[in-house]
């Protein structure tokens, strides 16, 4: 019988890594959540449109405000799921058990929900512009950009408040309580980014939302970092 | 008698002065005449909202820090008294813009910001309502406060590259010299007000959560009751 050997534990990093596929085979597994949430998302943009009325221009002018916010109704579906999952069967303090970095397990899940909300949102983005019969008049790759931005802001801090309403009595509602206030800065910076990429930025507006966005990132995926120790500490 | 009383009827006395001063000595404001003399209250809360959030940003870092829950409770005293001085200061602005602006309300920056401000901190209250666990609960206010803290620069930042109809800060620099001393009293009364509520419920709730902590739970108290009744 071979000699039980205890591993090194893996720098954070790997751990990081390690949380992320994690979190992203397990939404793969449950591929309906993640459809329905496209489903949500689609409503939204139709909503949307029908709250406006059957005005092109109109809808192809403010495109940008609902395709980010449907973007972000249906991020709440997304986040609210992601402490949900670690409550059943205890899974949260298996893990913290582990001798795994809190930050770790932040980043790990953050990571994991920006790539999932960046995809939705890439296909809400796609879907508004082709139902608001939008004409492009940017690049592709600046929408890629501003895309990635927006839903990184998204999700860091609401991944921190899912971890912190999980065990809430009410947390389908607190999320969205604490979290829409919160990301308004990130909405508004993407939102008009979006915008003068489909319209033109004769006055080059568009650089200085870019860098709200990229500052809001920063703050919020180093202050995520911090207090998530706190947060998972009991 | 307790300091924060004493402080609280100094509050009184100083607000009582200088609103006074405000409505019947100051001269009326050049543009807006008598309209004007709501900078006496209206200023002076805008800026003890601004200081007792800092004050509760600073229970928050205290209260993660050291998870004592006499920071805990400064940290909601500060944080009600914010929120409510918060609600005043949209309340006296709109009844400013009325006759001032032509609306009570106008998607400008200044309005916005504020307005976000009152939701970000009331979501600090109603969360950390909706816990029992009292670790839980002390960092669950604690983080929220000190994130919802953080966003006010960032929110203030993105709103003031909208078009401004809010004018610029007031500061007694921006006012004429006969209006410096009305302001500055009143500026002083709020702020002594503002601390002696904020303290009052502070003390209030560290009574309670004390009691909370020498309760017994409930089927000790259950036996307790069976006990005695035997």
């Amino acid at each position: 019988m071979p000699e039980p050997t205890i591993r090194d534990t893996p720098s954070w990093l790997v751990q990081t890594w390690q949380i992320m596929v994690k979190d992203l085979v397990l939404g793969w597994r449950t591929r309906a959540k993640v459809v329905a949430m496209v489903v949500f998302a689609g409503t939204m943009l139709l909503l949307f449109s029908f709250a406006i009325g059957p005005n092109n221009t109109l809808l192809a002018k403010h495109a940008a405000g609902y395709v980010w916010l449907s973007a972000l109704l249906s991020s709440t579906l997304l986040l609210s799921q992601s402490f949900q999952v670690e409550g059943e069967s205890g899974a949260l303090e298996g893990l913290l058990l582990l001798p795994v970095d809190p930050r770790a397990i932040f980043y790990g899940k953050a990571l994991a929900n920006w790539i999932v909300l960046s995809l939705l949102t890439g296909l809400v983005l796609v879907g508004g512009f082709f139902l608001f019969s939008v004409e492009i008049q940017a690049h592709p790759l600046q929408f890629v950009s501003i895309l990635l931005l927006g839903s990184a802001g998204i999700s860091a801090p609401g991944t921190l408040y899912s971890a912190l309403t999980a065990r809430a009595q009410a947390q389908q509602l607190m999320l969205p309580v604490l979290l829409y206030p919160l990301v308004i800065p990130c909405m508004l910076a993407a939102v008009k980014a979006t915008g003068f990429l489909i319209q033109g930025d004769p006055m080059e507006q568009g650089g200085s939302w870019t860098m709200l966005l990229i500052c809001f990132n920063l703050i919020y995926w180093a202050l995520g970092g911090v207090l998530f120790g706190k947060v998972v500490d009991e | 008698m307790k300091w924060h009383y004493a402080l609280g009827a100094l509050g009184v006395l100083f607000l009582g002065v200088g609103h006074a001063w405000g409505l019947f000595y100051a001269p009326p404001e050049f543009m807006m005449g008598d309209v004007g003399r709501i900078l006496y209250a209206h200023v002076p809360t805008a800026w003890n909202a601004m200081l007792v959030y800092l004050f509760a940003f600073v229970a928050a870092i205290g209260t993660l820090w050291t998870s004592k829950s006499s920071w805990e409770s400064w940290l909601v005293g500060f944080v009600e008294v914010g929120v409510v001085l918060n609600i005043l200061l949209c309340f006296q602005g709109a009844m400013w813009a009325k006759p001032t602006w032509g609306v009570y309300w106008d998607w400008d920056p200044r309005l916005t910001t504020t307005a976000i401000l009152i939701a970000l901190f009331a979501g600090v209250l109603i969360q950390r309502n909706l816990f029992h666990a009292p670790d839980k609960r002390r960092i669950i206010t604690g983080v929220t406060a000190v994130i919802a803290f953080v966003n006010v620069p960032i929110v203030y930042f993105a709103t003031t590259w909208w078009n401004s109809l809010h004018q610029g800060l007031s500061s007694p620099d921006t006012v004429s010299n006969p209006m410096h001393l009305p302001l500055r009293i009143s500026a002083f009364g709020v702020l002594f007000l503002a601390v002696a509520f904020s303290a009052e419920r502070a003390k209030q709730e560290r009574v309670r959560l004390e009691r909370e902590d020498t309760a017994p739970t409930l089927p000790l108290a259950q036996k307790q009751l069976e006990l005695g009744a035997e």
